[in-house]
């Protein structure tokens, strides 16, 4: 099955389906596609409906601040984007963090993470495989009998436990607010889980919300606080002394090393018993579902993170790379300084360039806006009802590695890792398709499996594991580090300004949850001359470029049949395993809380 | 044992009214502190972070930008039962676990405050990238830091005297984004652009 994966190869001519999410106020990512007489994707148009403003809010700030402003602009990804911040000063101003902080800014990092993947998978995706409307019918013994083959180590398992929250549910909905289950496509015969799995799904739903709420105390300890914990360039805003205890001491002593440990042991038997568990039957239930793969088996990109030596990229645990044209036998290298090498298109793109550049890379980058529809376009600048794609359609920009549109993501590094030769990846990814295939009697090759929607929510789950595994790592070097006399946390050599050249640029890159993360930035003067972000939603959701080629998210789509084009239960499913991110943060309360999908057949 | 109280700002700073609630909650932190049983935090965008809190507060005043199609500027108290909350399944993102979401999260797992009040106000512009609270709002934040003073009042809970050590926990917004330091540090309109798509601002849109 092969993805047409250039503008050139697509059809357009079928039933045009609008999806619009709308939030309260604004919306952030409307979905077209065009489906032909037996309902198969055949075109598909990603648009950001927002702009995020990011760039413009930094321009004259001070460097040092970057971090707590970028923590602001999403409500999610706050620490990876301090972070990445962080290191965008200190590569321009040339600063090296003690290792203490690349310890800690190590565990801050994967706690983002873990916490990141198990709240995606349950509390954003599994409503798109999970039916909790149908676990209301589910017999409590049976789905205690699957839980107890599904992971025998997970000791809530009882009937009684889950006829309790089978209870709790039932009036949840009585109480006829609905409330979590507003909004679904409940009958909808795309859902293909028993009353029982349903059931323990919901179950796992709740029990990691409890977890979720634990590991993020990880925060508190190493960033002061939480929401919103504290960066610093140089280094990391807290003080060790191992000795101390109580509030009045630093905030990082035994007594609170300790508690780190226990959350990470926490997060790790959830991770193993629950998470990984539950993605791999619910992956096994849906095995003639292998869709939403698209640019995964041919473009991957990954920057790498995760350096056991500090500044050395050699050593990453999610090794860094570039692979192109689906040859899985080549990883080529990524440098992001290289101004040919990643650069931004704007063809198709809210914004103009001045001078008619083409391609610009990130130093260079601008952020002219130019919000202006193709000839084709219906319905009006402020009621669009069909977008026009061969012209201008999205407010993200088409950010292109040597030309090649990529996907990122926890796939694509795992893609990218696998073929590096990693061997935990490797061992992790062979033994996830040998228990897919005992379980489901198929015979899939790796390609036919790995990029797919399915493995794309595998992958995220399996690199959970590994991320959490390696905390304890971590967590013994910094232990190790501190007691043989290191409390260094900070490099404050050149806080002052003064001891800053005149001009300077730099780049932060970070293995976000969502993917590559890159931040660049131009110093002058002691003030932020341009700073430009590429998150990896620019990557995934990009619009077509210059030559036509198309973006992740659109080429997930095509080809995947859909039950019933009014309800885009399929498109949600795709889609959602990218964990889409698309600027937003503005929340306003509105009176009737309501946030409908709307949908439009034309 | 005392009651728990929870005060929470929530809404991007970043965004011209959007960052009412946050800007009470450095209000307050800044000029009142309170005992232990009070604490004071800013929530930001934030959504599924903020469930803990939530969870554990048995009284919770938040305040925050409300769209209830007011005259811009205008406060509006919301109570218990009144708050909207809500669970959609099919977000596209995660950032939209709004906060009411969180409420309905903190119900179905059973540990929801005794009572809610939310202070709200409407905002005026929230599309100005980079911008602080417009005049109309920002004169609403001591009546509002006000309305949740009496509140606490009427439940037995007051401020400290001004210079007692402070025992409530406090995670109010960093230096950085103070709101002095954040009107004075913003570039001038010339040399950012501070609008967004035309199709949701009352801005110069076409000009551009």
């Amino acid at each position: 099955m092969n993805i047409p994966l250039n503008a050139s190869q697509l059809d357009n001519n079928g039933r045009r389906v609008v999806v619009d999410p709308v939030t309260r106020i604004e919306g952030h990512m409307r979905c077209e596609v065009n489906v032909d007489s037996n309902n198969i994707i055949r075109n598909a148009v990603s648009t950001g409906t927002m702009w995020r403003g990011l760039e413009v809010i930094l321009k004259g700030r001070d460097p040092r601040d970057a971090w707590a402003f970028v923590e602001r602009i999403c409500g999610v990804c706050t620490g990876t984007h301090a972070l990445t911040a962080c290191r965008a000063v200190e590569d321009a101003l040339d600063i090296q963090i003690p290792y203490n902080a690349h310890l800690i800014r190590h565990l801050m990092d994967k706690t983002l993470m873990a916490h990141d993947h198990i709240v995606h998978f349950y509390h954003l995706h599994a409503l798109d495989w999970v039916n909790p409307v149908n676990a209301l019918k589910a017999d409590p013994r049976k789905t205690s009998e699957l839980q107890k083959m599904v992971s025998p180590s997970h000791p809530k398992s009882s009937p009684g436990y889950f006829r309790d929250i089978q209870n709790r549910l039932k009036k949840f909905v009585a109480s006829g607010q609905l409330g979590l289950f507003k909004n679904g496509y409940w009958d909808n015969p795309a859902y293909k889980l028993s009353p029982e799995a349903d059931l323990m799904a919901v179950t796992h739903y709740l029990e990691a919300l409890d977890l979720q709420k634990e590991i993020v105390k990880i925060h508190t300890i190493f960033g002061g606080k939480n929401p919103h914990p504290n960066y610093l360039v140089g280094g990391v805003a807290c003080a060790i002394n191992l000795d101390d205890v109580g509030a009045a001491g630093a905030p990082v002593n035994m007594t609170s090393l300790n508690f780190v440990l226990q959350r990470i042991k926490e997060t790790q038997e959830f991770t193993k018993n629950v998470y990984l568990p539950d993605v791999m039957a619910i992956g096994g239930l849906y095995k003639d579902w292998l869709y939403g793969g698209g640019l995964a088996s041919e473009n991957v990109l990954a920057y790498g993170t995760y350096a056991q030596t500090p500044y050395d990229s050699s050593t990453d645990m999610l090794p860094g790379g570039a692979i192109v044209n689906g040859n899985w036998n080549e990883v080529l290298p990524v440098d992001v300084r290289n101004p040919d090498e990643i650069q931004e298109f704007v063809d198709h793109s809210w914004y103009r360039y001045a001078n008619g550049a083409k391609g610009l890379h990130p130093w260079d980058g601008e952020t002219a806006p130019s919000f202006e529809l193709g000839p084709n376009t219906k319905g009006t600048k402020t009621d669009i009802k069909e977008l026009d794609e061969a012209h201008k359609y999205s407010w993200i920009k088409a950010p292109r590695w040597n030309g090649h549109a990529m996907e990122v993501g926890p796939l694509a590094r795992y893609i990218v890792a696998y073929a590096s030769g990693q061997e935990a990846v490797k061992e992790q990814v062979d033994r996830s398709l040998a228990t897919f295939n005992q379980n489901t009697g198929l015979d899939l090759g790796l390609k036919q499996f790995l990029p797919s929607t399915i493995g794309r929510t595998l992958a995220r789950a399996l690199e959970c594991d590994l991320v959490v595994d390696s905390m304890l790592d971590d967590w013994h070097a910094l232990v190790n580090n501190i007691k043989a006399g290191d409390s260094s946390t900070a490099n404050v050599e050149k806080w002052d300004p003064s001891n800053w050249p005149k001009e300077a640029k730099g780049v932060g890159t970070n293995e976000a949850p969502r993917g590559a993360l890159g931040h660049w930035i131009k110093i002058k003067d002691g003030k932020i001359e341009n700073y430009q972000a590429i998150v990896p939603t620019t990557w995934n959701g990009s619009p077509r470029d210059s030559d036509g080629n198309i973006g992740a998210y659109e080429a997930s789509l095509l080809n995947t049949p859909m039950e019933r084009p009014e309800e885009p239960v399929e498109i949600l499913r795709t889609l959602h395993s990218f964990d889409p991110c698309l600027a937003c943060s503005t929340h306003v309360m509105s009176e009737d809380g309501d946030e409908m999908t709307r949908v439009k057949i034309r | 044992m005392d009651k728990r109280f929870l005060l929470l700002g929530i809404g991007n700073v970043l965004w011209a009214d959007e960052g009412f609630g946050v800007r009470c909650l450095e209000h307050i932190s800044e000029h009142y502190s309170f005992a232990e049983n009070v604490s004071l935090l800013d929530g930001g965008t934030q959504g599924i972070y903020l469930l803990q809190h939530v969870q554990d507060a048995d009284i919770l005043v938040v305040f925050d930008a409300i769209d209830y199609g007011l005259k811009p500027g205008t406060l509006k108290l919301v109570r218990d039962d009144e708050v909207p909350k809500y669970m959609g399944a099919k977000k596209m993102s995660l950032h939209q676990t709004g906060f009411q979401e969180v409420l309905a999260m903190s119900e179905f797992t059973g540990h929801y405050p005794q009572e809610i009040l939310l202070i709200g106000v409407q905002p005026d512009i929230l599309e100005d990238f980079g911008g602080s609270l417009t005049d109309g709002v920002r004169q609403q934040i001591q009546p509002a830091v006000d309305v949740a003073l009496k509140f606490l009042a009427e439940r037995g809970v007051h401020p400290l005297p001004a210079g007692s050590d402070a025992n409530s926990r406090v995670a109010s917004i960093s230096p950085e984004l103070a709101i002095s330091e954040y009107e004075e540090g913003r570039p001038s309109e010339d040399a950012a652009f501070r609008f967004g798509d035309a199709r949701f601002i009352p801005a110069p849109e076409n000009n551009l």
